[in-house]
């Protein structure tokens, strides 16, 4: 009696008898019957423990590899000197950055105009100009500027040695100070050249997020239902009473989960060990996070619909989703420098979107004014996905 | 008797393709029903049908009393289903995976412990309770996995060629179970590829190119066909077949 009961409360609106407690009685049966299932993919998940130290040791090893590359010290690098005053704070502030660890002065040119040549033939990462009148400014107003241009092919190490020569500068300013007992401030005027904006820098950080989400949710989604299929489960399931998108829920519930998990991982890391707290708003960069795991989520539910094997579904993920994340979403080559073709195509790729959206909250501090036409795309693009999916996997299966 | 499954002109068409042509029979309670048919018959779409899976084209079924048309979910809570890849999850203990089956299919949970105790102790697998199904020596698995598509007491049970691939000894302790749920009023609705698991059917039907071609009790199909075993009556029946694969 008790299972003829249980038995009508899940289909919710059978009988006609709906009266408050029928309904209420099928609400919670309801919850239950999901959680029964959700708690089958979480010992599918845990039972795998390779698959699960992977998931977790990714995003870990990633920051860490990354992170270790970025707190690299760079010593000698190779600058050029022009010197239009050469006068004696002049010779002291050139004497001391060449005495540094840091810097190796390669060689002292006669005109700025030879900075250019001097970068594109190799080895030289920097070159600091002081202007004519450089001391006599300095003593009579208090203040002088000298022109600092760096080599931002590589903006880590630009940034780098820049910080360095500032130190050096900030250290000579209170030598000064001390010596004649009024202020005077040298101020370095940085240029970057090749890379203005530094591009590269912190950009990683998204970059790994991007990755990892969309590796978690899209390959470990494709699998789990894939395997179904090869397991013969999935008839099984159909053909009872659970109904085809509490199967989508119940499996995805797991790798959001693991997700979210992996994203509070990253942010920790790259806050304590990397100095990239998030500046903007922790809810916004969340809330930008779970539309773009949705959307990973319906691209794997997708592709398992279309794959007969878990071996055809990994392949899929990793060539198909892997493979555009990494080189058009704009965190290992700059899509302004790709071919056209390939920029129009990066607008397809979610992980654009979403890097853009990291890039802006978290590392610039931006709000939802600067990325609500990324919100928007992402979660257009997450919505279709999602409906596509699930009419397809319905499709396909009854 | 009121019959489980009845069907009247059941048709199902794909295109111009026509998988089941006016399918009528019917299955009364705690019978069990041999399904036969080369591949490619159109079996597997028949059973679909019957599950609520599939529309059909045209023609009526009802199967535990409910339309195949309007009432597929109230069909589903009334069937078990097993088919020939074993159906149990291999990374999931032999008590959770009778937990999560009973679970689908609405089972309360002081009824899904009551049942886990009963079922285990008829296999003979208390031991095994937390065993991962992997583990587990294939027969035992069948015989597990034909446990579980009975674990909500359905009225009938559908098995998809449930013993391909099982040695004979297997096999024969397999029936026995097929039998003991007959005894106990669950209808039987099995497809086959055995000729000698159609001996133990009480009746049998055999479909070729989309049609039932026979259907009767597995004697008197021997006797109407002149053949010693239900092996040459189905031999008889479908060399004439046009459709060898599905």
């Amino acid at each position: 009696m008790r299972q003829l009961l249980t038995g009508a409360a899940f289909s919710g609106s059978s009988e006609g008898q709906s009266s408050d407690v029928h309904r209420k009685r099928a609400i919670f049966q309801f919850a239950l019957f999901l959680g029964i299932f959700i708690r089958k993919e979480f010992l599918h998940v845990f039972r795998d423990r390779k698959t699960l130290l992977m998931l977790f040791g990714l995003p870990i090893a990633q920051i860490v590899l990354f992170g270790f590359a970025l707190s690299n010290e760079i010593k000698d690098s190779r600058i050029a000197v022009v010197d239009y005053s050469k006068d004696a704070v002049t010779q002291r502030l050139i004497t001391k950055i060449g005495s540094s660890p840091y810097f190796n002065i390669q060689r002292t040119l006669a005109s700025a105009d030879q900075i250019d040549a001097a970068f594109k033939k190799g080895d030289l990462k920097m070159a600091v100009t002081f202007p004519a009148g450089f001391g006599d400014a300095l003593i009579h107003t208090g203040k002088a500027t000298m022109q600092v241009i760096a080599d931002a092919s590589d903006p880590n190490q630009a940034t780098t040695i820049t910080n360095y020569l500032n130190q050096i500068v900030a250290d000579f300013n209170s030598e000064l100070a001390a010596g004649s007992g009024q202020p005077m401030t040298i101020l370095p005027s940085m240029q970057m050249m090749y890379n203005p904006e530094l591009r590269g820098a912190p950009n990683f950080v998204p970059g790994v997020m991007a990755l990892v989400l969309m590796l978690v949710c899209t390959m470990m989604t494709s699998v789990a239902i894939v395997r179904e299929k090869e397991l013969g489960t999935m008839e099984i399931l159909l053909v009872s009473p659970f109904k085809p998108v509490y199967i989508i829920i119940a499996k995805l519930a797991p790798n959001l989960l693991i997700s979210v998990v992996n994203l509070f991982v990253i942010l920790f890391l790259s806050s304590v060990f990397l100095g990239l707290p998030v500046k903007g708003s922790f809810l916004l960069l969340v809330f930008g996070s779970v539309l773009f795991i949705m959307t990973c989520l319906s691209i794997g539910l997708l592709l398992s619909i279309n794959a007969q094997t878990q071996q055809a579904a990994m392949t899929g993920s990793l060539m198909g989703m892997m493979l555009p994340t990494m080189l058009l979403t704009g965190f290992l080559f700059p899509i302004e420098n790709m071919p056209i073709a390939l920029q129009v195509l990066s607008n397809l790729v979610p992980s654009r979107w979403y890097f853009i959206i990291v890039k802006q909250v978290m590392l610039k501090g931006l709000g939802i004014g600067a990325i609500w036409r990324e919100l928007l795309i992402l979660g257009g693009m997450c919505g279709l996905l999602f409906t596509i999916s699930l009419r397809k996997f319905k499709i396909r299966l009854q | 008797m009121e019959p489980v499954i009845q069907t009247d002109k059941l048709t199902k068409r794909f295109g111009q393709f026509i998988a089941c042509n006016s399918l009528s029979f019917a299955v009364d309670k705690g019978e069990i029903f041999g399904f036969l048919g080369a591949n490619g018959a159109g079996k597997t779409t028949a059973m679909r049908m019957l599950c609520g899976l599939l529309g059909p084209s045209s023609g009526k079924a009802t199967v535990a009393g409910f339309d195949v048309y309007t009432q597929t979910e109230k069909i589903k809570k009334s069937i078990g289903y097993m088919s020939q890849k074993f159906s149990l999850y291999d990374d999931l203990s032999v008590a959770e995976n009778i937990r999560f089956y009973g679970g689908i299919y609405g089972m309360s949970r002081p009824a899904i412990r009551t049942k886990t105790t009963e079922l285990l102790e008829e296999l003979g697998l208390q031991k095994e309770a937390k065993t991962l199904v992997r583990e587990l020596p294939l027969g035992w698995k069948q015989k597990l996995a034909f446990s579980v598509s009975i674990v909500h007491d359905p009225q009938i049970v559908f098995l998809d060629e449930p013993t391909g691939g099982v040695d004979p000894v297997t096999r024969r302790q397999f029936w026995d179970l097929i039998y003991s749920a007959a005894d106990n009023g669950v209808t039987i609705f099995v497809t086959t590829h055995y000729m000698d698991e159609a001996e133990y059917c009480n009746r049998v039907s055999i479909m070729v190119d989309g049609v039932i071609a026979a259907l009767d009790s597995p004697a008197n199909l021997k006797q109407q066909y002149g053949a010693a075993t239900m092996e040459d009556v189905f031999y008889e029946l479908a060399r004439n077949a046009k459709r060898t694969s599905e």
